[in-house]
């Protein structure tokens, strides 16, 4: 079913074998991906697993060992640093803590990219600036400061000013992590109809698996470095593969251990006293 | 022994490395005036930040070490009964020394400080990742304003210390110990040399600002982006802030006074 959706569309984002380390620790070995135009797709998997590192290769803040990362038909890490640039104006990305500039207004934080790289008159940024507060729910706040707006808040400003260039694509990292119900639930809708209504490609890495599902038309499951198993929410629920069925249901005893990397217990408490 | 080695040699790599990611900075943000001539509003706005709120302690502290200089100075030419000379020693050892040294270590206490946490801060929360993601440098944007008004501030800083100083001195001289005014400020005027004297002093200032900004600078930059790490960068910045001031402050008078 998801080769169809990846099929019939094209791919805005296409990664192949991509290898990526941190020291001796490996990220991922061997990951292909590809993200189709105008949907939701979702990358899920543990902590850990890479989520936010993956957003940050496809940003071109980090370099991938091997394999290439494609967007729009451009290899990331091969462009000069102004076509780099310039494809970060064509991107849009949300942080999970917003990553608001705290000197700077509500208002100011989403003018702050058409500052920089538009020469608009400020009327013409003002009505910019207030559609896209509007869109996210948020005009009556502009005048606040980031200090004064709650996590869900802050996360819908960040949107505002992720969306504020108009972006031919948004990537969300962990937009759901430390919400209540009602700001997730605030911000999954969100998600959703801005990716309908402004035509966008929308990549959320996230492990609330319940919101997630919820909006994606697709899914990739990470773990141990590699996709383990993509398709529709629909085709994950009833999927066999142990490892997908443990993350999906949350499910304490599977594949992806509880104990981290680590020598035997008795091993370790028998050990030379004083050591660490 | 082997382990220590080791450890030894790590360390030597980690400090070399370190360098090189310094001087690398370094060279990013001298290329970033480029696009701040553009944008002299953003220098300007680092100015007032980095300077203007700065000159609160460079006066307290001027008029002090002016008004101590005074003192100690009567004490000693008294002797020779040479206290007409008190301005010439006031005003030559604030312009030469006292003047950029101490407003050198002043300035990494109060703005060198303040800059590592902010650019730390920035870098802890994802502003500057936010900010490479809106193709924005952050070099360019957040760091070379920072850097060149740090840079120019100094300067103009280590003036008003050394202004501020003389006057602290000559209200002492004058007003307290009785040291003729005439002689206070005509001996002054007569042997304070201004390449000598005034141009050295701006020469040192400019190399301590250079050397203070870049090492705060990079400092913030360069933070473990935790609450610990942001904490020892900033210790960092006035501990190597102030050593490379006392070093270079050492190098500079043998190079310009020396015989």
């Amino acid at each position: 079913m998801h080769k169809s959706i990846v099929n019939d569309q094209k791919s805005l984002i296409k990664i192949r074998d991509l290898h990526f380390s941190h020291g001796n620790r490996k990220i991922f070995n061997g990951v292909n991906i590809d993200i189709p135009k105008g949907k939701v797709t979702a990358i899920m998997g543990p902590s850990g697993t890479g989520k936010t590192t993956l957003l940050k290769l496809i940003g071109g803040q980090l370099r991938p060992t091997r394999g290439s990362v494609e967007v729009d038909g451009l290899n990331v890490h091969k462009l000069s640093r102004t076509g780099l640039y310039k494809l970060r104006m064509r991107m849009g990305m949300l942080f999970q803590s917003g990553a608001l500039l705290t000197d700077l207004t509500v208002y100011d934080n989403v003018a702050y990219p058409l500052r920089e790289h538009t020469n608009l008159p400020e009327s013409m940024i003002r009505r910019l600036v207030l559609m896209k507060l509007e869109a996210v729910g948020l005009r009556g706040a502009r005048e606040l400061m980031p200090s004064e707006l709650s996590g869900g808040m802050a996360r819908r400003v960040a949107l505002a000013r992720a969306i504020a260039l108009d972006p031919m694509m948004v990537m969300y990292d962990e937009p759901f992590t430390g919400q209540d119900p009602i700001s997730m639930g605030v911000l999954s809708q969100l998600v959703r109809r801005l990716n309908d209504a402004a035509r966008l490609t929308s990549m959320l890495v996230s492990h609330d698996v319940e919101e997630t599902a919820g909006i994606s038309d697709l899914i990739y499951v990470l773990s141990g470095g590699k996709v383990i198993e993509s398709g529709t929410p629909e085709e994950l629920g009833v999927s066999d593969s142990p490892a997908v069925r443990q993350f999906m249901g949350g499910l304490p005893d599977g594949p992806v251990g509880f104990h981290y990397s680590a020598p035997s217990l008795t091993e370790d408490l028998l050990s030379m006293r004083g050591a660490k | 022994m082997l382990d220590a080695l080791a450890r030894f040699g790590r360390m030597g790599l980690e400090a070399f490395e370190r360098l090189g990611r310094g001087h690398l900075l370094l060279l990013q943000i001298l290329a970033g005036i480029s696009s701040l001539l553009t944008r002299l509003g953003l220098l300007i706005a680092q100015i007032h930040s980095i300077g203007v709120r700065t000159t609160t302690i460079i006066v307290v502290s001027g008029l002090f070490v002016g008004m101590v200089l005074g003192l100690q100075g009567y004490y000693v030419l008294s002797q020779f009964a040479a206290e007409d000379s008190l301005g010439v020693m006031v005003a030559a050892s604030l312009v030469r020394e006292l003047g950029p040294v101490v407003t050198a270590l002043l300035f990494a206490g109060r703005a060198g400080s303040a800059l590592t946490a902010e650019i730390g801060l920035m870098k802890a929360t994802e502003q500057l990742s936010g900010l490479e993601m809106m193709a924005v440098d952050p070099i360019r944007r957040i760091l070379s304003p920072r850097f060149y008004a740090g840079f120019l501030s100094m300067p103009l800083l280590a003036a008003l210390f050394s202004a501020v100083g003389i006057i602290g001195g000559y209200f002492v001289s004058v007003g307290l110990l009785g040291v003729d005014e005439g002689a206070f400020w005509s001996q002054m005027q007569a042997k304070i040399d201004w390449n000598e004297d005034v141009i050295n002093g701006v020469i040192k200032s400019l190399v301590f600002g250079f050397v203070c900004s870049w090492i705060a600078l990079f400092q913030g930059y360069d933070a473990i982006p935790t609450s610990a790490g942001v904490s020892q960068a900033t210790t960092r910045t006035v501990v190597h802030s102030a050593l490379a001031v006392l070093v270079l402050d050492f190098v500079l008078t043998a190079l310009m006074f020396g015989e």
